[in-house]
């Protein structure tokens, strides 16, 4: 029993160079792949399938449909593969390790394939946890500013000392059923907009 | 010992469009080999691809969407690498395009041929509202990237005529060359894109143009040429010698005397790969609006040298950040203004023509009006 294979997702209308992609593939010991022809319904696909990486011919413009969707349903996004005709070895490394993506060879160097996915896919795991970490990070700053500025509003129309404004945003949080930020944002809109 | 001297090589991706004139024509009518720089041009399918190989090394510099730029600096929607916008591929070049079907609807609510902004907006709402009340799906509309003028375009003008681009619509990424496509197939009822694209559906009897953007937002900026950040500061003469040689290619592409010529150049397979009439309506700044009708003139439609139409404007670079704060596509840090104007670089600008006497503009920023009456004020981008 070998290792669990990578399952891959292979986008190209063209059909008979998605045939030739999906043996050079198999070839490389790669063997959970899905071709998929339609880009109508793409996202669902991915959904389903969670592929762990997929693969787009570089020449196939539908290259920026998929990054629109990685954008709008951040759980769809995947590390992309890409087939290049001329990328020397200091190419395929800096693609894969700035994070870009990996870049096959042309005519699928077996030996090489399987080893440039692994490591395509393990640094866009890491990415993906630093973007993460980061982006949660910013938003509970934000957050915390919003509530702060939403306190300063209510001690001062109010009259509120700082616990007080603090637990009138909870309840109404909570009362609504909505996060204190929510509450506190929609306090900071609101006066904007009476002044 | 034989001394072989070579002049230095600049590797430029651009993807097929109209907009990558000033490009091939700084090749083909040899001003970058008067620069003493050899380019070497490689033609690009997606805006994906052209950025990741710019940032991987394969390119020196790019044929790039002005917010590309800015959204990469920032490391919006994937990689975060500072790039630079030293100099502007030109102003405009962009329209909306409705369908055959959409357009009988429009027109049956107010819209013209040939209408202004507000009137083929106002009629394009009454078509959206009247569509929910009958529990009729809503339209979709086709853009190229999440990233770009057409989509902030297209969602300016939607949202200035009363129609909520996320509720009331649908916004999709199709290709360029998909577009009239899936037109035709149903897919779209209409898109935001630069030339040829428009003309193409119109020729083909799929579409109608609607509005020209630059009657949306006039002399509105388009793509630039850009560079990684390390790149420019360590190829500092390369730069402004690629930057003069750009400036001559598209005051070369101005002249009227050169359209014909510019228009064959393009349509050759290895450029654009379009018919050359159809690419020579675009740069002459006329189009026809639906199929059989005469091209009518359209002031300021593609500008490339004029009206400072290479300047880097920072005001640019700070409404694309405001677009992409606007449509929540980014959440606003305090950083983030200083990267977004530090994207466009008008001083490698002022510096790579200094020397040519070319007339630059006092400032850095303008202030960008809008078919609305809105005042963009650079100053205070996020108010």
């Amino acid at each position: 029993m070998g290792e669990p294979s990578l399952r891959i997702l292979l986008v190209d209308q063209n059909a008979a160079r998605a045939a030739i992609l999906e043996e050079g593939l198999r070839e490389a010991g790669l063997n959970d792949i899905t071709v998929v022809r339609e880009m109508h319904g793409l996202l669902r696909r991915i959904v389903d399938l969670d592929p762990d990486v997929i693969f787009i011919d570089l020449e196939n413009p539908n290259r920026d449909v998929l990054e629109q969707m990685f954008q709008v349903s951040r759980s769809v996004r995947r590390p992309i593969a890409m087939f290049v005709d001329q990328a020397d070895t200091e190419t395929i490394r800096a693609a894969v390790e700035s994070g870009v993506g990996a870049y096959v060879v042309d005519g699928l160097q077996k030996a090489r394939v399987k080893t440039i996915l692994d490591t395509a896919v393990s640094h866009f795991n890491a990415f993906n946890r630093l973007r993460d970490e980061l982006e949660r990070a910013n938003q509970q700053l934000e957050e915390r500013k919003i509530i702060e500025r939403a306190k300063g509003l209510l001690m001062k129309e109010r009259g509120l000392s700082e616990e007080e404004a603090y637990g009138l945003l909870r309840t109404a949080a909570m009362n609504d059923n909505r996060r204190v930020a929510d509450v506190a944002r929609s306090i900071v809109s609101l006066v904007r907009l009476l002044k | 010992m034989n001394r072989i001297v070579t002049r230095p090589k600049i590797t430029i991706g651009f993807i097929p469009l109209l907009d990558c004139a000033p490009i091939v024509v700084a090749l083909e009518q040899g001003f970058a080999a008067r620069e003493g720089i050899d380019l070497i041009l490689v033609r690009e399918t997606s805006w994906a691809n052209i950025r990741d190989r710019l940032i991987v090394g394969h390119f020196d510099a790019a044929h790039l969407l002005g917010p590309m730029a800015v959204a990469t600096t920032l490391g919006a929607g994937h990689l975060q690498v500072p790039i630079v916008a030293p100099i502007a591929l030109g102003l405009g070049g962009n329209a909306i395009t409705v369908s055959a079907s959409l357009w009988e609807q429009m027109a049956r609510c107010g819209a013209t041929p040939g209408g202004n902004p507000r009137v083929q907006g106002q009629a394009l709402a009454r078509v959206v509202a009247e569509r929910a009340s009958a529990g009729a799906p809503p339209l979709t509309f086709g853009m190229v990237y999440p990233f770009s003028c057409h989509h902030y375009e297209l969602r300016y003008w939607l949202a200035a005529v009363g129609v909520d681009p996320d509720r009331d619509v649908r916004l999709v990424v199709i290709p360029p060359p998909y577009l009239a496509d899936s037109m035709r197939a149903g897919q779209l009822d209409g898109f935001c894109v630069g030339e040829p694209w428009n003309s193409v559906a119109v020729q083909a009897g799929i579409g109608t143009i609607v509005t020209p953007t630059t009657a949306i937002w006039p002399l509105s900026p388009e793509k630039v040429l850009g560079c990684r950040a390390s790149w420019a500061d360590a190829n500092g003469a390369r730069m402004d010698a690629l930057i003069r040689a750009l400036h001559h290619a598209s005051v070369w592409c101005q002249d009227p005397g050169n359209h014909v010529e510019l228009a064959h150049l393009l349509a050759a397979p290895r450029y654009v790969d379009a018919p050359a009439e159809l690419l020579l309506d675009a740069i002459a700044n006329r189009l026809s609006l639906r199929k059989g009708a005469a091209p009518v003139a359209l002031e300021n439609f593609y500008v490339l040298a004029s009206h400072h139409a290479t300047f880097p404007w920072v005001s640019h670079a700070l409404w694309f950040y405001a677009q992409m704060v606007r449509w929540r596509q980014v959440e606003p840090q305090q950083t983030h203004l200083s990267s977004v104007a530090g994207t466009y670089r008008p001083d490698i600008y002022r510096r790579a023509l200094r020397s040519l006497g070319v007339a630059l503009p006092a400032e850095d920023v303008k202030p960008e009006r809008f078919f609305d009456e809105a005042v963009f004020d650079p100053a205070r981008p996020l108010s």
